[in-house]
């Protein structure tokens, strides 16, 4: 099991002697071919959780034969528990458009977009500003791409992408179909490469620092660092960009208050990682990826009121559109307070965590699918807090 | 094309690129049960959100299960659809349906008919085993639909229908998560939206969500009554899809039974809109033949096209979008309502009946005459002229309350003098249909010659949009038909644009016109059934001894007795109508603007 020792790192904020747009500039001197290739060999991940090559996704989507293409910063940042991208696009905005506009040389677009979470708006005046002064910096050195901000309305399945491009045309936000994937098929049915904002920062760092010194960092599955959101009961809440690959035993002993018995890895979709488990879980795609969300919660914590929290989240979040989400999420909530009450018998839970991974594999998109993260793994490791 | 090969249940399939999974497994005789998924293949008409996910399957290679509905065929694809995995999905995704779906399926009126309640048969549900909570919604009763969304279920077939198709834009998915629903804007009552009461929402609820306002209850009364003469009549494509009811092929012609059927209910005398239809013809014929005349001699006040006036929820539907085109359509009333005109005039007089003794019943395919005939301009002294516009579906249930063993009824004919009708009034029942009639009419009054070939084929069909020019005698006429308010639309909008020009338009709402209609028997998604109607519908006009409306005899006889000529005096005031700027929308945004 290949590990790394926690280690701070400081990419994503650095701007010290940084030009965005001049390393956009030297950056589209290269072929995009070649960009690609680089994007591929530093092993860069979607940061936003899923943790889809980002060097893959530009691929396909340069790949396809469309005169329109967009290029999407998705940064509906909804999660529960995560807040690194308000934090990014706040102190580094131009790392983000300089990121977009890089991706959208590589792949061939000439639009892109910054689809900002609706409760964020308060960020709208300063990005529109900075962005004014960008896309005209974009004119100067000669490429034919500008960026727009899209807000969204502060519904948390947005974030989902397809349904982002949903909002974005004007629709109900709801998931589509996949596939086709949005880089055959995305914002107004045209090829889109849609990244996190984090992403699109290192997408733009590999650019400046150059792959090598990116892949210093991480182990083989997960390459570089990551932004990470701690929250909960931890004397050191807020943004820390740390080295992927280290355990989250490592990380408790860093942020936790002493009394750590479980950690939520990835918001309320992610899972729930207890005590006994947290020397064998690694943080990164080999073991327990995250979209930087780390909630830590100690022994005074009743686990039944987090699972109640994030189950009562779900049940208003659901798009509504599949069945196993719309109804299921709400099944799984009124089911904990039947067992808490006593009216229902402990084995329920047992029918709870069989619907639960139904809708692991039935439902639509991930939202209702990643449901069972949380309720199965606080169901399994704090059976008897949420019994009685 | 190179065709695709995949592998469904071990059985191998070759199908073209773009195939889903459900039509593929299809062909090999592999039926994946569906619930929100709806495809009417003639009509160009699909609903596949994918969001019940009854159909999931298990796709080699694949970490979910794949809805079959949605999924295209991708070579060496390897399916199965009836795992431990897959079963069990879908029966726990239908507990979950069922745990928010009321248990009054006894007393629904859409028991026997439900989508649902047949797939929770085939799927041997049992038991429940997730009690949650249930929604609870305000029932919206307009005068031509009920809304009970307690029982939706959010296939969203109806939303389509409206948005897609119709383009009406009523209803769509409001709220999130459990809360979810589907709705009218702002969650107003129907009446408040920009419903037209077309009733397509209704024709493809796969629950009771969505029903017809029933007035049967009101005619067994009525009919009890001695006090009371009550006298009905149907429209053409009631008889073309009344026998599917009872169990019979869709296209069988059931015109007789229909007749004896309500003769048997005890309708004192039974009567064919057919005749009206005819008399339709004279009027908007004539309307026609006066606007093309004067357009022709250069009248710059003249604005061409004419178009239709027969079908309800077309009249709402530009009297909400199209309020600036109100002087286009023809002024001829539906034949509904010329029915009701004449007969609560001219028959009452015959038969010395005073009109408020009088009860006219009209059975109808259509869900929008419930409401046509509650319009004001329809009514004498607060008295309508037809009192209760009832659907197919009501007719069957009311033989079947009678204990009226309808498929071993006689034949019998339609009463005299209103059921006399022409092949004319009969195809009124299908796309194209109105505008044939017209056209065999007012060709020979324009040109004083007779029609060597009565039946215009380059009129019929099931395409959404279809143009033909005919030859009247050396004049080009350019005629254009749309079914399905989308339809209409695109074409209205080309008509503003002046892309196109036409002398005369048909537009009938629903899905090939009339048979296809919201209060017809449920076609559960097969548009075969459609297709069906409309070759019953010629056939009945092809077996007609007079095919044009003009040539009907009692028509003649109703304007020698009482009407005089068409357009006349008498004729505007009981068989024309106005239209009105009804855009509710713009009424609920000015008021939101306030």
């Amino acid at each position: 099991m290949e590990t790394t020792k926690l280690k701070r790192v400081d990419i994503i904020f650095a701007m010290e002697g940084i030009d965005p747009i001049k390393v956009v500039e030297s950056t589209i001197k290269k072929d995009p071919d070649t960009i690609i290739l680089e994007m591929i060999d530093s092993g860069l991940k979607g940061r936003g959780g899923a943790g889809f090559p980002t060097g893959l996704k530009w691929k396909f989507t340069r790949n396809e034969d469309s005169y329109d293409k967009y290029v999407i910063c998705n940064a509906d940042e909804g999660e529960p528990g995560t807040f690194k991208d308000r934090e990014i696009l706040d102190r580094v905005p131009e790392k983000v458009f300089a990121g977009l506009a890089i991706c959208g040389y590589t792949i061939g677009a000439r639009e892109g977009f910054i689809y900002l979470r609706g409760e964020y708006n308060f960020l709208l005046p300063k990005l529109n500003e900075k962005l004014v002064a960008f896309n005209a910096g974009m004119k100067k050195i000669g490429l034919d791409f500008t960026i727009q901000m899209r807000s969204g309305s502060g519904a948390y399945i947005c974030g989902e992408e397809s349904a982002l491009f949903e909002s974005m045309e004007g629709k109900r936000g709801e998931p589509r179909n996949k596939p086709p994937y949005p880089t055959v098929s995305g914002y107004l049915g045209k090829p889109t490469a849609i990244n996190n904002v984090e992403t699109l920062v290192y997408a733009f760092m590999i650019s400046r620092i150059g792959v090598e010194k990116f892949k210093e960092f991480g182990t083989k599955d997960s390459r570089g660092s990551k932004v990470f959101s701690i929250s909960g009961d931890t004397p050191k809440a807020g943004i820390h960009e740390l080295e992927l690959g280290m355990t989250v035993q490592q990380l408790v002993e860093e942020f936790g208050d002493g009394d750590t018995k479980a950690v939520q890895v990835g918001g309320a979709s992610g899972g729930c990682v207890p005590r006994k488990l947290f020397k064998d879980t690694i943080i990164g795609y080999e073991g327990i990826p995250t979209g930087g969300s780390m909630m830590l919660f100690n022994s005074q914590r009743s686990m039944y009121n987090v699972l109640h929290d994030y189950l009562e989240f779900f049940t208003e979040e659901s798009c509504g559109q599949c069945t196993p989400c719309r109804v299921g999420c709400q099944q799984l909530l009124k089911g904990i307070e039947a067992v808490k009450r006593g009216e229902k018998s402990p084995s329920y839970l047992d029918d709870l965590k069989k619907l639960a991974r139904t809708m692991k594999v039935a439902a639509k998109c991930g939202l209702g699918q990643s449901v069972a993260n949380p309720f199965v793994s606080i169901v399994t490791n704090f059976k008897e807090e949420i019994i009685y | 094309m190179n065709k695709i090969k995949i592998t469904i249940d071990n059985k191998p399939i070759e199908v073209d690129p773009g195939t889903s999974l459900l039509k593929a497994a299809d062909t090999v005789g592999i039926k994946i049960p569906t619930l929100c998924y709806l495809h009417l293949e003639d009509l160009n008409i699909e609903n596949k959100p994918g969001g019940c996910r009854i159909c999931v399957v298990e796709v080699a290679g694949r970490r979910n299960l794949a809805p079959a509905c949605a999924t295209q065929c991708l070579d060496g694809m390897i399916v199965r659809t009836n795992t431990m995995r897959v079963l069990n999905a879908r029966k726990t995704v239908m507990e979950l349906i069922l745990s928010d779906h009321p248990f009054d399926c006894l007393i629904c009126a859409k028991s026997g008919q439900c989508d649902l309640q047949k797939l929770a048969q085939d799927l041997g549900i049992r038991e429940i085993h997730y009690k949650g909570e249930q929604s609870h919604y305000k029932e919206d009763r307009s005068p031509s639909i009920i809304r009970d969304m307690d029982k939706c279920i959010l296939c969203r077939r109806c939303e389509m229908m409206c948005n897609d198709f119709q383009t009406v834009g009523a209803l769509s998915g409001i709220n999130r998560g459990f809360m979810a629903v589907v709705a009218t804007a702002f969650e107003q009552d129907l009446v408040k939206s920009p419903c037209t009461y077309c009733g397509q929402c209704v024709a493809v609820c796969p629950t009771g969500a969505l029903t017809e306002v029933d007035h049967t209850n009101q005619i067994i009364r009525l009919l009890a009554n001695p006090k009371k003469t009550v006298i009905v009549q149907t429209a053409p494509a009631v008889r073309a899809a009344l026998g599917e009811e009872f169990g019979l092929e869709p296209g069988t012609l059931v015109t007789g039974k229909l007749v004896s059927a309500l003769k048997q209910l005890g309708f004192d005398y039974v009567f064919d809109t057919d005749f009206a239809a005819d008399l339709t013809i004279m009027e908007e014929g004539t309307e026609l033949l006066k606007r093309l005349t004067n357009y022709l001699n250069g009248d710059k006040e003249e604005s061409l096209p004419i178009l239709t006036s027969c079908c309800p929820a077309w009249v709402n539907f530009f009297e909400e979008y199209f309020p600036e085109l109100n002087d286009i359509p023809s002024t001829a009333r539906s034949p509904q309502q010329m029915f009701g005109a004449i007969a609560k005039t001219y028959f009452a007089d015959k038969i010395g009946v005073d009109r408020k003794d009088l009860v006219v019943v009209s059975i109808m395919p259509c869900l929008a005459k419930k409401y046509e005939c509650q319009r004001d301009e329809f009514k004498v002294d607060g008295n309508p002229d037809v009192d209760f516009s009832l659907s197919t579906r009501e007719l069957a249930a009311l033989i079947k309350q009678a204990n009226i063993d309808f498929l071993t009824l006689p034949d019998d004919d339609f009463d005299s003098p209103m059921g006399e009708s022409t092949g004319a009034g009969v195809i009124f029942g299908t796309t194209g249909g109105v505008i044939e009639a017209a056209v065999r009419t007012a060709y020979e009054l324009y040109t004083g010659k007779k029609l060597e070939k009565i039946g215009f084929e380059e009129l019929r069909g099931m395409a959404g949009i279809r143009q033909a020019t005919l030859d009247f005698d050396g004049l080009p006429i350019n005629i254009g038909i749309a079914h399905g308010l989308g339809n209409a639309r695109e074409l209205l909008e080309s008509i503003k644009a002046g892309t196109c020009s036409f002398h005369a338009i048909e537009i009938m709402a629903c899905p090939g016109g009339c048979i296809g209609g919201g209060g017809q028997p449920l076609h559960h998604g097969n548009s075969q059934v459609i297709v069906a109607r409309q070759k019953a519908i010629y056939q009945e006009d092809a077996s007609k001894p007079i095919r044009k409306s003009h040539e009907n005899p009692y028509i003649k006889k109703l304007y020698d007795e009482f009407l005089g000529s068409p357009l006349s005096e008498k004729s505007h005031h009981l068989l024309h109508t106005r239209y009105f700027d009804r855009s509710k929308t713009k009424v609920i945004i000015k008021k939101e603007q306030e």
